[in-house]
């Protein structure tokens, strides 16, 4: 009886995550997405603006301070969006060691903690006129503020590694173990006693009208745009900057040996 | 333009702040692009090209 096996000699064709994900392959497709994205956004953010200033009227309550939370719920949105894209990044630099993921998680940290920082910014400027206090330590914005905090010590963090690649494996624990956070903020304005509103997405969809839920919607979408333009940018810049890294050491290292090569050979 | 009412500082306020924000964001995102990029062009110059002769710009 034959009983001969085939063993596969030609490497795997990688699949379409793998390819999509490749650094030299993400060079060339992100460079074709960043202008229409830019243009994408700024047409959002005209729409947004008109209908924030101009075409939504003042809440029964609030008055016109409502119009803060045009600004203002976009960028908390951010705050906990990015965070949530880091995570993910965390899982495929950990499980996968994807060099992109790692990309990934470091360009958009300082990114996140800008958007937080707005957050914590325009919500302490509602806050004044709507509650009487620019700050209060409950659970929704001390949250907020160790999310802020997290942020600028994982931009600290990438800056003391000059390697990467372990650096990223250590960050990505650490922005898992920080990803408990997100949830705390989600949930802390049901869990604790706050002065903080309720939530206005719910499982029944938004807790306002249309006239001030269409300018909020269309808002988030640009402020979402800015994001992702911003963080094509800056991962193209991360692989950008650690080519020319590699192309520095390479450098260095051929010159030193080629300088030993000619000390051998004059001796 | 319309009227603001009394709060129309704290309003004014969180328009400006995430402007400027946002504009300083922008402006040290394309920074850095141009700062690597112009950092690559300098290599090139020098003659340190990538091993597959690729522009490590593309």
């Amino acid at each position: 009886m034959n009983n001969t096996q085939t063993i596969p000699t030609h490497p795997r064709k990688p699949n379409w995550f793998s390819r999509l994900a490749n650094p030299g392959v993400f060079m060339g497709w992100s460079r074709h997405w960043i202008r229409p994205l830019a243009l994408l956004t700024i047409v959002t953010f005209a729409i947004g603006l008109w209908y924030a200033l101009f075409n939504s009227p003042a809440d029964y309550q609030m008055g016109e301070t409502v119009r803060i939370m045009y600004v203002h719920v976009p960028n908390a949105w951010l705050s906990q969006m990015v965070y949530g894209i880091m995570a993910v990044a965390a899982v495929g630099s950990l499980v996968w060691r994807h060099p992109l993921a790692d990309v990934a998680m470091k360009s958009a940290a300082p990114l996140g903690a800008a958007f937080t920082a707005l957050a914590l910014f325009t919500g302490s400027l509602w806050g004044r006129p709507t509650w009487g206090t620019f700050w209060e330590w409950d659970g929704r914005m001390t949250s907020t503020l160790v999310l802020f905090l997290m942020y600028i010590g994982l931009v600290a963090l990438w800056n003391t590694f000059a390697d990467h690649a372990r650096g990223a494996r250590i960050i990505a624990i650490f922005t898992l173990v920080g990803a408990i956070n997100i949830p705390i903020i989600k949930f802390s304005v049901d869990w604790w006693n706050t002065l903080h509103q309720p939530s206005i997405v719910t499982a029944r969809g938004l807790t306002m009208p249309a006239s001030i839920a269409t300018p909020l919607l269309v808002m988030m979408l640009a402020f979402t745009l800015l994001f992702f333009t911003l963080h094509f940018i800056a991962m193209r810049t991360e692989i950008l900057r650690r080519r020319a890294n590699t192309l520095e050491r390479q450098h260095v290292l051929a010159t030193a040996a080629a300088n030993k090569q000619q000390a051998a050979s004059d001796d | 333009m319309i009227d603001l009412g009394p709060h129309a500082l704290y309003i004014v306020s969180s328009y400006l702040g995430v402007t400027l924000v946002v504009a300083l964001l922008i402006i040290w995102v394309r920074h850095g692009a141009r700062k690597q990029h112009a950092r690559l062009s300098e290599l090139e110059a020098r003659g340190i090209h990538r091993r597959s002769g690729v522009s490590a710009s593309e």
